[in-house]
């Protein structure tokens, strides 16, 4: 358990975190989450000790570690960069924190080789890190943070220098580690669907405080607030409200849209919409509409509505929202 | 843009020609009146006390002045780029002072400073000869190669970043052990240019050490001063281009010497 408790940073007059608190529990796979600024990638290196925090403590299970340096504090830190050590090999790089323990070389040998063989490097021991590609850097990066065996795993955006796909495959294998590992992980990223992917849990920053904590299930469709929504995925302004574009249903028949959408609980009513475009986006299609209020917005349905509704620009259909739970006040002051 | 090839060869032949003429020629002189008259003579001219005296004080300063400047040089550098205080600007700037301040005025501020009479001219007075003696020359070479070896690892110590550093921090090591097995090997191309820099300047420095040192043959004669009074003072043309040949081939296997050590600690 890693508990941050009234945590505040300013760098000037900018506050990075503004009384963060939060608990991460033992074995879990949390992401903190946030766009750049909100003081994401400072809580998390504020608890591997490499960021002092103005005031507010940590403890990692239950030792408080506020003034201990980085060494002392039992963690495993990765960087989007990878902060390979040029000048040593692959099995020196894994090796490192073990050398600085005076480990037996024989020990460390055998560590080493676990973790290449799990990090799937064996074949590279002597290489260099500059004879590596960017994902193998960082998977080594991995295997040097878990030689150590730390009490947690940091991650800052880990995925973030790499190519989408290798980004993909890494995240998908990091879930699966962690799966076998079990270590306490915390990821820094400011990609949802990569929060979405890989965390059991997710903490959204903005502005240097968290907004909102949750499983990712419960964040997507119940989110504390507009900025949790709009972060977790795709919104559409909606009458007066914010809803998932996924969650609008058009109809050709006003009638049908009212009698709809009547059963629909505190629904924000059935908005009269132009279609400006119909985009393919694979299995779904996007529609682009205007409202009478002169508001756009975009509804996501499937290719058989799509299909069904025979839609052409400049055509007149009945907009209305269902799943009444990611629907949430609009602020008024994003509102358009 | 396209040059003609005309224009390209006379560019290149201007380009040689000026090298030549300002490197090359007087180095070929120097070279050619020193060994002409057989190997014999040189090995001669530069073995009297005189000359032997002159090499050991040498490449005694040499010795003194490479440590003290590696130790404040990548301190310096590192404050310089890893540090955050007031007056950054003014180290900065005074760094780069022996770059601008002509060796001869670096000789005679030493002179007002530690001379009989000045500032720290009780030493002096109590015995310990600073000014016309080896402690003089020792300060004078120290201030002309200050900057090298900060201004050669400060760039490379910003282009590795802070990020090796604090992933050693964090795998468990102190700040000792992560200067020892993550910072230095990094620096280590710039402290090596860095210290051939200054172990050529330290040998080659004339005119901040004819201040201070009381220039007695087989004494108080650096390498440069011997040429500088078998020439001037004793009219031996000859003894001159023999000891600035010996001058020239210290440094050059100074720099061999640095190169390959390099090459081979990089190669294991």
């Amino acid at each position: 358990m890693i508990t941050v408790t009234d945590a505040r940073k300013n760098y000037g007059s900018f506050a990075a975190l503004d009384d963060v608190s939060l608990d991460i529990p033992s074995g879990s796979l949390t992401a903190l989450l946030g766009p750049s600024g909100s003081g994401k990638s400072t809580l998390l290196r504020s608890i591997a000790g490499l960021e002092g925090l103005d005031s507010g403590t940590v403890t990692i299970e239950g030792r408080d570690v506020t003034n201990e340096p980085p060494q002392r504090r039992g963690i495993g830190f990765v960087f989007q960069h990878y902060a390979a050590f040029k000048h040593m090999t692959v099995r020196d790089n894994v090796a490192f924190g073990l050398t600085i323990r005076k480990r037996p070389k024989a020990e460390t040998d055998k560590k080493v080789d676990e973790l290449l063989e799990i990090v799937g490097l064996d074949g590279f021991r002597n290489r260099y890190p500059a004879q590596l590609s960017g994902g193998q850097r960082q998977r080594m990066a991995l295997a040097r943070a878990l030689a150590v065996d730390p009490q947690v795993l940091l991650l800052d955006e880990p995925f973030g220098a790499l190519d989408a796909k290798v980004r993909t495959d890494l995240r998908q294998w990091l879930r699966r580690l962690h799966d076998e590992v079990h270590v306490t992980t915390v990821l820094v990223t400011h990609d949802q669907e990569e929060a979405l992917d890989v965390a059991d849990r997710i903490a959204v920053l903005n502005k240097g405080r968290i907004e909102q904590v949750g499983d990712p299930v419960t964040l997507y469709e119940r989110p504390a607030n507009d900025f949790v929504m709009g972060f977790l995925g795709s919104v559409a302004h909606f009458g007066d409200q914010l809803v998932r574009p996924h969650d609008i249903v058009l109809e050709r028949d006003r009638a049908t849209a009212l009698a709809l959408d009547a059963k629909v609980a505190g629904s924000p009513g059935v908005v009269e919409a132009v279609v400006e475009r119909v985009v393919p986006l694979g299995f779904e299609v996007r529609v682009d509409l205007r409202a009478d209020s002169g508001a756009r917005f975009a509804a996501q349905i499937t290719r058989r509505d799509a299909a069904d509704l025979q839609l052409r620009e400049g055509e007149t259909v009945h907009a209305r929202a269902v799943g009444r739970s990611s629907v949430v006040e609009v602020d008024p002051a994003l509102a358009i | 843009m396209r040059i003609s090839t005309g224009t390209r060869i006379s560019l290149r032949v201007i380009a040689l020609g000026y090298l030549f003429v300002l490197l090359a020629v007087p180095i070929a002189v120097i070279l050619w009146r020193t060994f002409s008259p057989g190997i014999g003579e040189f090995v001669a001219s530069v073995s009297t006390p005189a000359a032997q005296s002159a090499i050991n004080l040498s490449l005694l300063i040499v010795a003194i002045v490479v440590p003290l400047n590696v130790v404040f040089g990548v301190a310096t550098a590192l404050a310089l780029v890893r540090g955050r205080f007031r007056g950054r600007g003014l180290l900065q700037a005074v760094v780069d002072l022996p770059f601008a301040v002509s060796p001869i005025v670096v000789g005679v501020a030493l002179i007002m400073l530690w001379g009989a009479g000045g500032w720290f001219g009780g030493l002096d007075n109590a015995g310990f000869k600073v000014i016309f003696g080896l402690p003089g020359m020792v300060i004078a070479t120290l201030f002309v190669t200050l900057p090298f070896v900060v201004r050669e690892v400060e760039p490379v110590l910003h282009e590795i970043g802070q990020e090796q550093e604090q992933a050693a921090s964090t795998l468990g090591a102190n700040r000792w052990q992560t200067f020892w097995r993550i910072t230095l090997p990094a620096i280590r191309w710039g402290l090596t240019y860095g210290i051939v820099l200054t172990v050529a300047r330290a040998l080659g420095e004339f005119g901040a050490v004819i201040m201070v040192s009381s220039g007695f043959p087989g004494v108080s004669q650096t390498l440069t001063l011997l040429v500088h009074s078998r020439y001037i003072d004793d009219h031996n043309t000859y003894g001159a281009y023999a000891a600035a040949t010996l001058l020239m081939g210290i440094a050059l296997v100074v720099l061999l010497l640095m190169t390959v050590l390099d090459r081979k600690r990089s190669d294991r």
